[in-house]
């Protein structure tokens, strides 16, 4: 952790590698520094901070503005690093006691509209939009991602739905129709399958990767090519717990343009971890691995025993295994930070309780797990 | 290394999956869907029927089956077999004549069209002038006679269909030559009728629809004889002798006029009206067939008093002062009688009238007095109630085989002992190899009992569940309608009656222990019977149980059907399955799954409310288990009965149709295809613009443990397994829902000498809830060896290796998604194979089965046979669950087809492809049940039937040489010949020299 505070205003003309914090907490400034390349953890940053401003007591949020202005978190090491990287060149960090936090602040043009001086760097266009809640970041979740654009052309997009720990409905429809090809024998039309409908509110539509029109021509890494509308459903709900389409959406207009500012402009959530957000604009780029796909191993519940009650009743068995497997990392990090912010067993419990495979009524008795597992 | 070799590509293994799998659809069971025409050859003694789809199927000897299809795909309105040749013309409703022969290829006879011919009037001439009304093949066999709509007769000649425009006899040139008084009949109009003298084949008769029939000399080119009657002619009659004709009329009577020179006169002999006086249907066809002891039989169809039986479907049967008006259950085809062959013979002595009804084939014994119906060795309705499930049973001891029969033959007692008269042709194919039972159950409550053994579905037994209950239907309603009135003496004849009483009667499950006789049957009503095979009649009172399956479930209403009312008191059954215990489902809805273990005495059954197991031995139930949802209200509605009752009224307005449709007249059946044809696609237009507007649409949504009817249960499974702990084994039961949960229950079942003395105890050992949520249609625990534990019993009858219970038991559960195998006792994962997440498919049936290799006589492995929704078949290996084979073979929109799939233990299936016929087919290279016969026309059978038990038939061997039919169309087919060679014990060498002489693959 090679930190310094630095007083001086001369620093950044001598030490590029050294960026400039200006740490805002109520109306108290505080200024020091961070090592670009090596900013440290978040754990160390976020005790850093309150120390600074003298608040180790209360709980708090810590957020930055990002060049387009957006009011961003930062509550891991990921997108600490993120903003320390990014900050140019200094990097504004507003601290919030978490119980006005609640109040929801954060999001996409959040800071526009309260700080006109940060409204010079944002360009004008798709971001003017109405002002869009985003929970605390606490609650985020991976709800869908853009993967493989190094793989998939320019004019297609690869969109995963994660649908574990959202209770959301995946929420669209698709439908037969024809598409247009470019064969050696000319234009040819072949049978094709669209989207042809969104729930409102669904999953599907609250991504914004996805829209009406759009032509299906993946799913989970099988062309449906050749397939009829039924098997197409059959695969897309066999694999909806983790549910990858590669669409060529009919509004080419969004498309992302390979090697184009774009990339990483708003800092990428690692994979994972606290996810993306609403902005339709696919600015989030992510590398998935293929095998990533097949690490939901879907991990079926076996209850033993019979049905006298094995365990005390408090520990309310929870199928873990299969959920850390496949939040990944999230999970296991999001509880050492629970753990590490507040001791907060209980918070902990009740949003796992938000997981709607809680609501598997599992009678009392012994949950026997196979894979890695969380005990309580 | 081994993981770079991609899978599926090891030649070892490719060579192995040759020998072992390959697909043939073989042979097709049951009656045709919507026949349409009947032939017979009294020469070759083969039946022939077309049918509305263009398929025409030969029938002669049990075992002698052929059967070609049009390629136009229409309709077959005529068949005529060539007198004394093998080969048969057919007229379509395209007005398309076609010429198909049997020709004999490798030892034996292949049905294959020659040509086809459509008759071509002058250039704008009316359609009709050419409309063909009737062929006459004439006995000389190398011209065709056509009568027209036109009123011409056209000549072709055979076998290319040469026109002979010259020969052609028009109804001018009749008309020339008819005398003057004769002649002030406006027109001939069509011809009604052509037939060739008996005796000189330079006679033909003409007869036009107005009336008028004439003898035509066909040298000379001149009327010989000519007759007038005062109505519309629909059909005439030659005398065998040639002296006396016979003509049948629109009003329903029917003429007879003597054919003698000297007196031409103008009326006839004799004219009546059978079914007078009151107006009376068409007589449509008309046989007078002379006896040897003088007396003449009178066959007729139609004549029926129009306002009180005008919608029956009869045919007449006079002789000897004794009249029938046969009374069939669906519209009448087409009609023949069996007649002395010899054209030469003095009378015509018939003996067997055959009668192709529209849902099924009727033989009339006319020898015996009573005229009783003949048994059918093949062609049975399947469809006479409509059939709810299937059932195989593969390999039956000889000793319940046996009772089986006899059972049956109690009930065939009304049947003529006349041996089967179409017995033309000779079979090849070898007596099969072992016993197979195909059970149906039906809609009104019966399970028919099938001979699946070989090329024939013949009938073996019918059970009925129905005097179990207390039913609407007063049983004296039947008498009542026997005794209806003296006149017209009608008598019903035909087993079809697709009108059930009672639908909740309807069968659902069947499972038969094939080594104890035990059957346990389960209906609509959620009624399951066990039933045990008695060779006595016997009354006995049938215990009744109620299992409540909601338990403690509260405040739940079932809005569905009434459970069945059971009759108290014993009941008298006769012999055969008689049922001595009866569970009633609570709820009463229908029985999902049923599992019988006859060793342990317990039988398992679910519906969509949960399971119960019930221990028949002691009479009491050992458990039931709910598996409901709590938020799965639809199972509680009984949306199922809603469906029925539309089904009852739908049934309801068919028959009001039925009794009010007026018959329809000859050749121009109510709707013709043609008709069909063009009023659907006028329909089917705007239907396709609607669907431009909106386009099916299907929703993405994941499942949730809330989705309805998660709690129905797909499945159970009695296994004795390792379920608790790897040390000790114990009697299990696992039951697999609609929502991917598996229970898995532990059973102590007490040692058979305290058997009844301690009661059989259960209690639950795990629950397996899939994470994909796929229904669970399959369970099977795998021994040490990775075998699939063989059936109750059958350890016990040496019939199968005892399994190994050293090594570690496997569970495979089948969803419709995935194949997964767990170990056990611990459950964990070990394989998957998904299926749906990949392509789409989904698993409808699967089954294991036994696939013998056809190089090495005793090689073999078990894998799993498995159908998708998507109409595939593929075969997954067992224990690694790696796809083998792969073969598309029911369409996928025939849903119908897909649901009534059953795999057999050897590699065979079943599916319907009608409401009335089964088509076999075969993925195992070895078992192959496909006809193989020979029809020769040199040579002359004339022998008659003998009643009685006459010597049967022994089929002839296969003789040296031959290949099989189809092994022409592959390499692989030919190999699968040479298994049947093996497999049937046949010395190889006795047959070898044909098979060397072709190349091997």
């Amino acid at each position: 952790m090679n930190r310094s505070f630095h007083k001086s205003q001369t620093l950044r003309f001598y030490d590029c590698s050294a960026v400039e914090v200006k740490s805002k907490f109520g109306a108290e400034f505080r200024r020091f520094s961070l090592d670009r390349h090596k900013p440290g953890k978040f754990e160390d940053f976020y005790k850093l901070v309150v120390h600074t401003h003298h608040i180790s007591n209360s709980d708090v949020t810590i957020g930055y503005a990002d060049v387009h202005g957006d009011l961003l978190p930062i509550n891991n090491d990921d997108n600490f690093c993120k903003a320390v990287s990014s900050a140019n060149p200094l990097l504004r960090v507003f601290i919030q006691k978490r119980e006005e936090a609640e109040r929801g602040s954060l999001g996409a043009g959040s800071l526009c509209r309260r700080r006109r001086a940060l409204g010079a760097l944002r360009d004008e266009g798709p971001r003017r939009r109405a002002h869009l809640d985003i929970g605390l970041p606490r609650d985020f979740r991976p709800v869908s991602s853009i993967i493989d654009v190094d793989l998939v052309p320019e004019t297609h997009r690869r969109v995963r739905l994660h649908r574990h720990g959202c209770e959301k409905p995946l929420g669209f429809y698709i439908r037969d129709g024809a598409s247009v090809r470019v064969t050696p024998h000319g234009l040819e039309k072949v049978p094709g399958i669209f989207i042809s409908r969104m729930v409102p509110g669904g999953l599907a539509e609250s991504t914004g990767l996805l829209a009406v029109n759009d032509e299906v021509l993946e799913v989970n890494g099988i062309e449906v090519a050749g397939k009829t509308l039924d098997q197409v459903t059959d695969m897309m709900i066999a694999n909806s717990h983790n549910l990858i389409v590669t669409v060529k959406p009919a509004n080419q207009r969004n498309n992302v343009v390979r090697g184009g500012r774009a990339l990483g402009s708003s800092g990428p959530p690692s994979d994972g971890t606290a996810g993306l957000l609403g902005p339709p604009a696919p600015r989030v780029l992510q590398n998935f691995h293929p095998d990533e796909a097949e690490s939901d191993e879907d991990n079926d519940v076996v209850i033993e025993g019979t049905l006298e009650p094995a365990r005390p009743p408090q520990a309310p068995g929870a199928p873990a295994g299969s959920l850390s497997r496949v939040n990944g990392a999230g999970l296991a990090q999001r509880l050492q930070r629970d753990l590490a912010l507040d001791g907060g067993l209980q918070r902990l419990l009740s949003s796992l309780r938000a997981d709607p495979r809680h609501s598997l009524a599992l009678p009392p008795g012994g949950v026997e797990e196979h894979g890695p597992a969380v005990t309580l | 290394m081994r993981r770079f070799l991609r899978p599926g590509h090891d030649p070892v293994r490719e060579r192995l999956k040759r020998d072992l799998f390959q697909f043939n659809k073989t042979v097709e069971h049951g009656f045709p869907h919507q026949p349409s025409a009947l032939g017979y050859s009294p020469s070759l003694r083969i039946l022939a029927i077309g049918t509305r789809s263009g398929a025409i199927k030969l029938y002669g000897a049990p075992g002698v089956e052929f059967m070609g299809l049009h390629r136009e795909n229409n309709a077959v309105t005529q068949i005529h077999l060539l007198p004394g040749q093998c080969q048969l013309v057919t007229l379509l409703d395209d007005n398309s004549l076609h010429l198909w022969s049997l020709k004999v290829k490798g030892g034996a006879s292949e049905l294959q069209e020659d040509e086809s011919f459509t008759l071509r009037g002058p250039p704008g001439a009316a359609p009709s002038a050419t409309q063909i009304t009737v062929v006459l093949p004439h006995s000389l066999c190398e011209l065709l006679y056509l009568g027209t709509e036109s009123g011409n007769v056209f000549v072709v000649q055979l076998p290319a269909f040469h026109a002979l425009e010259d020969r052609t006899i028009s109804s001018d040139a009749v008309l020339q030559r008819l005398p003057e008084e004769a002649r002030h009949r406006r027109v001939f109009e069509m011809v009604e009728a052509l037939q060739e003298h008996p005796r000189d084949p330079n006679q033909i008769l003409i007869g036009y629809s107005r009336g008028l029939v004439v003898i035509w000399d066909l040298q000379g080119s001149r009327v010989l004889y000519h007759f007038l009657s005062s109505q519309q002619l629909e059909n005439i009659w030659w005398q065998r002798d040639g002296r006396l004709l016979v003509s049948c009329h629109s009003d329903g009577s029917y003429c007879q006029w003597p054919v003698s020179s000297d007196a031409q006169q103008p009326e006839p002999l004799r004219s009546l009206v059978p079914y007078g006086p009151f107006p009376c249907k068409a007589i449509t066809k008309i046989l007078w067939l002379t006896t040897r002891q003088g007396l003449p039989f009178t066959i007729f169809q139609g004549g029926m008093p129009r306002a009180s039986y005008g919608d029956r479907h009869c045919i007449s049967v006079i002789h000897d002062g004794q009249q029938t008006a046969f009374d069939f259950t669906s519209r009448v085809i087409d009609f023949t009688v069996l007649t002395e062959a010899d054209p030469a013979a003095a009378f015509d002595d018939p003996y067997a009238l055959v009668v192709l009804a529209e849902e099924e084939l009727v033989v009339i014994d006319l020898q015996t007095a009573g005229w009783p119906p003949v048994q059918l060795p093949y062609l049975a309705s399947l469809h006479c109630s409509a059939i709810t499930c299937s059932h195989h049973v593969s390999n039956i001891p000889l000793k319940l085989w046996e009772r089986i029969i006899a059972a049956g033959s109690q009930q065939n007692a009304h049947f003529s002992t006349m041996e089967w008269p179409i017995d033309g042709g000779t079979s090849l194919t070898p007596a099969p190899p072992q016993r197979d039972l195909l059970l149906t159950g039906h809609e009104d409550g019966t399970v028919r009992f099938w001979d699946a053994s070989g090329v024939c579905l013949r009938l073996l037994y019918k059970l009925s569940t129905v005097r179990v209950f207390l039913t609407d239907t007063d049983p004296n309603e039947n008498l009542s309608a026997q005794g209806e009135d003296e006149w017209p003496p009608l008598r019903k004849v035909g087993s079809f009656d697709p009108y059930s009483d009672d639908p909740r009667l309807g069968i659902q499950k069947i499972f038969l222990c094939k080594y104890s006789g035990y059957l346990a049957v389960a209906g609509t009503a959620g009624q399951v019977l066990v039933l045990e095979l008695n060779d006595e009649a016997a009354e006995q009172a049938v215990e009744q149980v109620e299992a409540d399956l909601l338990q403690d479930q509260e405040g739940y209403r079932w809005k569905g059907h009434e459970r069945l009312a059971a009759r108290s008191g014993p009941v008298r059954f006769e012999p055969g399955f008689q049922p001595f215990v009866l569970v009633q489902c609570q709820p009463p809805a229908v029985v999902t799954s049923l599992a019988l273990h006859s060793e342990w005495r317990l039988v398992a059954f679910g519906t969509s409310h949960g399971f119960g197991l019930f221990d028949h031995q002691q009479r009491r139930q050992v458990f039931v288990k709910c598996t409901l949802h709590p938020s799965d209200q639809l199972a509680l509605e009984g949306p199922l009965s809603r469906v029925k009752s539309l089904k009852k009224s739908l049934r309801q307005s068919f028959r009001r149709m039925r009794r009010s449709r007026v018959s329809s007249r000859k050749r121009r059946p109510a709707g013709t295809p043609g008709e069909v044809q063009e009023g659907s696609a006028k329909t089917e237009r705007p239907g396709l613009q609607n669907m431009e507007l909106a386009p099916v649409q299907r929703k993405i949504e994941a499942r949730s443990a809330e989705d309805s009817f998660t709690g129905f249960v797909r499945t159970l499974y009695f296994a004795d397994t390792y379920l608790r702990d790897s040390s000790r084994h114990c009697p299990s039961l696992w039951a697999g829902t609609n929502g991917g949960t598996i229970y898995a229950f532990s059973l102590r079942v007490p040692p058979a000498e305290r058997r009844m003395d301690e009661p059989v105890r259960a209690e639950q050992a795990k629950e397996i809830q899939l994470m994909h949520r796929a229904p669970v249609v399959g369970i099977l625990v795998l021994d040490g060896h990775s075998v699939p534990l063989p059936e109750p019993l059958e350890v016990a009858h040496d019939l199968s290796k005892s399994p190994d219970m050293q090594g570690s038991h496997q569970l495979l559960v089948v969803s419709e998604e995935q194949f997964k195998v767990f170990t056990l006792p611990k459950v964990s994962a070990k394989l998957k194979l998904k299926l749906t997440a990949l392509e789409g498919s989904r698993v409808r049936r699967v089954s294991v089965a036994h696939f013998g290799s056809r190089r090495a006589e005793d090689y073999g492995e078990h894998h799993l046979a498995v159908l998708t929704n998507l109409g595939d078949i593929q075969v997954v290996s067992l224990p690694l669950l790696k796809p083998q084979v792969r073969y598309s073979c029911i369409r996928r929109e025939d849903v119908s087809g897909i649901a009534s799939c059953v795999f057999t233990k050897y590699g065979q299936g079943f599916y319907l492809i009608s409401p009335s016929e089964f088509e076999r087919f075969s993925l195992s290279t070895k078992w192959l049940v496909e006809p193989r016969c020979l029809v020769d026309s040199a040579e002359t059978k004339n022998h008659r039937p003998g009643n009685g038990a006459g010597p049967k038939k022994v089929p002839s061997r296969k003789q040296p040489g031959l290949v099989m039919e189809r092994a022409l169309l592959s390499d692989e087919s030919e190999l699968g010949g040479r298994a049947w060679g093996w497999q049937e014990g046949w010395g190889r060498g006795d047959q070898g020299q044909g098979r060397l002489g072709r190349p091997l693959p």
